[in-house]
C-alpha cells in the first residue's frame, strides 16, 4: 500500500462531516493613509473531505481569504476556528504549531528550499514535527514522492526538475505531516495544461481517495467547476458564482 | 544534525565567497588579540618582574606617613600651636630587635633590615653619587633577587672584608673603576672610608646599575655616623600579590611608613592599565569591525533568503526558529574564525617568540617577553562570539519579523 493510500482509510467527503476550517464575520484591512479591505465579513464553513475552489476576479481577496484561513495572516476582526478551536487568541508560536501539523500549503510559485534536495524539502515539516525517527522521515518522504510520479528524481534540486515536477513536490511537502487540509494558492497557475492536469488530479486524488479537505484558489473557472464546491469572491466579500 | 542548524550552514555555504571574508575578518581579529595580549601580558609581566626582583616587596622606612603633632598639641587642647619647633628627633627605627621578633611571629616571607643614606663615591676625579645601602649579605640575598645579576665578585666577599663594596655596573663605569680597584666613599656625616670593589652587578634597570651600592652595614652605620641604627626593613614575600596587605597590617602595628612595591611604582603601575586600557579598546575595535562584517553577511542572508522565510514560516516555523537560524548563522561565522584565529594567534605568537633582538633604555631585551595564556583565548573567542552573536542577532530579529504574506504576494 502507498504512503498517501494509507492514510485513506477514515476517508470522509463533504456534508455530514465535521467542520474542519471556520471562519466567522472575517475582516482584513490593510492599515495605511489610504486603508485598503481585503476580505469583508466573510461568514463560512468548510468540512472535512470537501474540495473548495476560491474564484473572484483580480484583487477580489481570493488569496488574502486563503492566508488568513490558513493562519499566515491575521484578521482585523472575525475569527478563524481550526477543528473548531478559535485561533485569534494564539500565540504567534502556537499559530506556527496549528500549521506544521493541520495545514499543507502549496502556491503559485513552488517555493522550494534550492540548497535542498527534493527528498530533503519534503523532509522539513516532518524535521520540524519531529514526530518520526529519521530514517522513517526519509521513507515516508521517498514513498510521497514516489506516489506522485517523482521516483526517479529523489535526490534532484528542485532546479532539476520542470514546474509541474516542482509543483508535485510541493503537494508532497504539503502532506508530508498528514495534515487534514492542503491550502493551493493558484497551484496550477505557473503550469502548462497538461501539468496542470496532472496536480488537479493529485489534488482530486487527495480529496476522493484518502478524504483530505483541499482549499484551492483558482483563475480557472473551468477548474473550479470540477471541484465540490465553489466560494466566490467580489471585492473582498463573498457573492453569488 | 538539527533542522535549524542544517537550514543555518546551508544557507552560510550559499554565500561561501563572503563568508570566509567574514570568518576571515573575525579570524585576524581574535588572532591578533590574542598575539597582542600574548605580549602586552609578557611585557607587563617581565617589566614587573625585573622590577620586583630588584626591590624589596615591602619596604619600612624610618619614618611615620603623617607628621606627628607637635608636643604642645598632644599636651594641651590647642586648636593650632604656632612656632613650635620639633625635636632632632635621632632618624632610624627605634628598638629594631623587638620589631624584628614581633614581624618574624606572622610575616608571609622573609625580611632584613639595612641602613641607606646618599653617599658619593670617588675615583681618579671622577665623583659619583649613589644611594648606598649598608646590609647583612646572607640576610639581604634572601630578600633580594640581586645575588643572581653579579657580572663580576660576589655579595659574600662583603661579608669577609668590612672595607668592600658592591656597586652596580654602570656606577663602575661612570667611575672608570673595575673589579679589586679601592674606592673613596663620602657622606654628608664627613665621613670618608676607602672601600675596595669586592663585586659589580648588572639588573637591567638603569636606576639601580647606575646608581645604587652596597656595603656591610657596620661599615655604612661608620660612613653615616650613626651606629646600631638601621632605618630600613626590607621584606620579601612568599606571594607578591599580597604585598599592599602586608604593608598596611607593618604600618598599623610600627606606625612606620610600609611601602608596598605597587605603591612604590604607582605611577608605573597606571600606566600599565592605561596601556591595557588602550589594547583592549584596539583589539576590541578591530573585533567590531569584524562583527561588522558578520551583521553584513547575515543581513544579506536574511535579504536573499526571504522567500525561503516566507515558505518556512508557512510551513509552521515560528518566529524563534527563524531567528535562530540566522543568530546560528552568525555563531557559525564566529565560531569558525574564532577557532581559526586562535591557531593564528598561537603561530603569531611563536612567530613573535623566535624574534630576538638587543634594547637598551630602561630594561633590557634580549627577546620579546610573551605570555602564553588560555584565558587569552577564551577571552578573544568569547569576545568574538558576543559580538558574532550581536551581529547575527539583529538581522535575525528583523527576519523573524517578516510578514510571510507579503513575501509570498510578492514573489514571481
Amino acid at each position: 500500500m502507498s504512503a498517501i493510500a494509507e492514510e485513506a482509510a477514515d476517508a470522509v467527503a463533504g456534508a455530514g462531516a465535521p467542520p474542519l476550517i471556520e471562519a466567522r464575520r472575517l475582516t482584513r484591512i490593510l492599515p495605511g493613509t489610504v486603508p485598503v479591505t481585503l476580505v469583508r465579513e466573510i461568514d463560512l464553513t468548510i468540512r472535512a473531505g470537501e474540495f473548495v475552489a476560491i474564484t473572484g476576479p483580480s484583487g477580489s481577496g481570493k488569496s488574502s481569504l486563503l492566508y488568513l484561513l490558513g493562519l499566515l495572516d491575521s484578521p482585523t476582526e472575525g475569527e478563524v476556528l481550526i477543528e473548531g478551536e478559535p485561533t485569534h487568541l494564539l500565540s504567534e508560536r502556537r499559530r506556527a504549531a496549528t500549521r506544521l501539523s493541520t495545514l499543507g500549503f502549496v502556491f503559485q510559485f513552488h517555493f522550494l528550499l534550492p540548497e535542498f534536495s527534493v527528498t530533503d524539502n519534503v523532509m522539513i515539516p516532518m524535521r520540524k514535527l519531529g514526530r518520526l525517527p529519521a530514517r522513517e522521515m526519509r521513507e515516508r518522504a521517498r514513498g510521497l514522492l514516489a506516489d506522485l510520479g517523482l521516483g526517479d528524481h529523489l535526490d534532484k534540486r528542485p532546479d532539476q526538475l520542470s514546474g509541474g515536477q516542482r509543483q508535485r513536490v510541493a503537494v508532497a511537502r504539503a502532506l508530508a505531516n498528514e495534515p487534514p487540509a492542503i491550502l493551493a494558492d493558484e497551484p496550477t497557475g505557473s503550469l502548462d495544461s497538461r501539468s496542470s492536469d496532472q496536480v488537479f488530479d493529485i489534488l482530486r486524488a487527495l480529496v476522493d481517495d484518502h478524504g483530505k479537505t483541499v482549499i484551492a484558489v483558482t483563475h480557472d473557472l473551468d477548474m473550479a467547476a470540477r471541484m465540490d464546491r465553489r466560494l466566490h469572491l467580489v471585492d473582498g466579500m463573498l457573492a453569488d458564482p | 544534525m538539527p533542522l535549524i542548524l542544517s537550514i543555518a550552514l546551508t544557507h552560510v555555504r550559499g554565500r561561501l565567497r563572503q563568508s570566509i571574508v567574514s570568518v576571515l575578518g573575525v579570524m585576524l581579529g581574535v588572532g591578533f588579540s590574542i598575539a597582542m595580549a600574548a605580549l602586552m601580558q609578557g611585557s607587563q609581566e617581565d617589566f614587573i618582574a625585573t622590577l620586583v626582583d630588584a626591590m624589596p616587596h615591602v619596604e619600612v622606612s624610618d619614618e611615620a606617613r603623617d607628621p606627628a603633632p607637635p608636643p604642645a598639641a598632644r599636651f594641651f587642647d590647642a586648636v593650632n600651636v604656632i612656632g613650635a619647633r620639633p625635636d632632632d628627633d635621632t632618624r632610624g627605627l627605634r628598638n629594631p630587635a623587638r620589631l624584628r621578633a614581633m614581624l618574624d611571629s606572622w610575616l608571609p616571607g622573609r625580611m632584613t633590615m639595612t641602613l641607606a643614606g646618599q653617599a658619593v663615591l670617588r675615583y681618579g676625579g671622577r665623583d659619583v653619587a649613589v644611594s648606598l645601602t649598608g646590609i647583612d649579605p646572607a640576610g639581604y640575598l634572601r630578600v633580594s633577587n640581586i645575588g643572581d645579576d653579579m657580572r663580576a665578585g660576589s655579595f659574600e666577599e662583603l661579608a669577609a672584608n668590612l672595607n668592600g663594596i658592591v656597586v652596580g655596573d654602570g656606577v663602575a663605569e661612570k667611575l672608570g673603576a673595575r673589579l679589586g680597584d679601592t674606592i673613596a666613599v663620602s657622606t654628608s656625616a664627613e665621613a670618608v672610608r676607602r672601600l675596595k670593589i669586592v663585586g659589580l652587578y648588572h639588573t637591567g634597570v638603569t636606576q639601580a646599575d647606575d646608581a645604587t651600592a652596597y656595603a656591610m652595614l657596620k661599615t655604612a652605620q661608620v660612613l653615616f655616623a650613626r651606629p646600631d641604627v638601621v632605618n630600613r626593613i626590607s621584606v620579601k614575600l612568599d606571594d607578591i600579590n599580597a604585598a599592599r596587605a602586608v604593608a598596611a597590617r607593618i604600618e598599623r602595628m610600627t606606625g612606620y611608613r610600609s611601602t608596598s612595591w605597587q605603591e612604590a611604582n604607582e605611577s608605573l603601575m597606571e600606566v600599565l592599565v592605561v596601556r591595557n586600557v588602550i589594547m583592549y579598546t584596539v583589539v576590541g575595535a578591530i573585533l567590531l569591525v569584524a562583527g561588522f562584517g558578520i551583521f553584513t553577511i547575515v543581513s544579506t542572508i536574511v535579504h536573499e533568503k526571504a522567500r525561503d522565510i516566507a515558505i518556512l514560516k508557512s510551513l509552521g516555523f515560528g518566529q524563534g526558529d527563524i531567528r535562530r537560524i540566522f543568530l546560528i548563522e552568525g555563531l557559525v561565522i564566529g565560531a569558525a574564525g574564532s577557532v581559526l584565529g586562535s591557531v593564528l594567534g598561537y603561530l603569531i605568537t611563536l612567530g613573535l617568540d623566535s624574534v630576538t633582538f638587543e634594547v637598551r633604555t630602561n630594561v633590557e631585551m634580549t627577546s620579546l617577553p610573551l605570555t602564553y595564556s588560555p584565558l587569552h583565548y577564551l577571552i578573544a573567542s568569547g569576545f568574538a562570539l558576543l559580538s558574532a552573536g550581536i551581529a547575527g542577532y539583529l538581522p535575525a530579529r528583523r527576519a523573524a519579523k517578516l510578514n510571510p504574506v507579503e513575501i509570498i504576494r510578492g514573489a514571481s
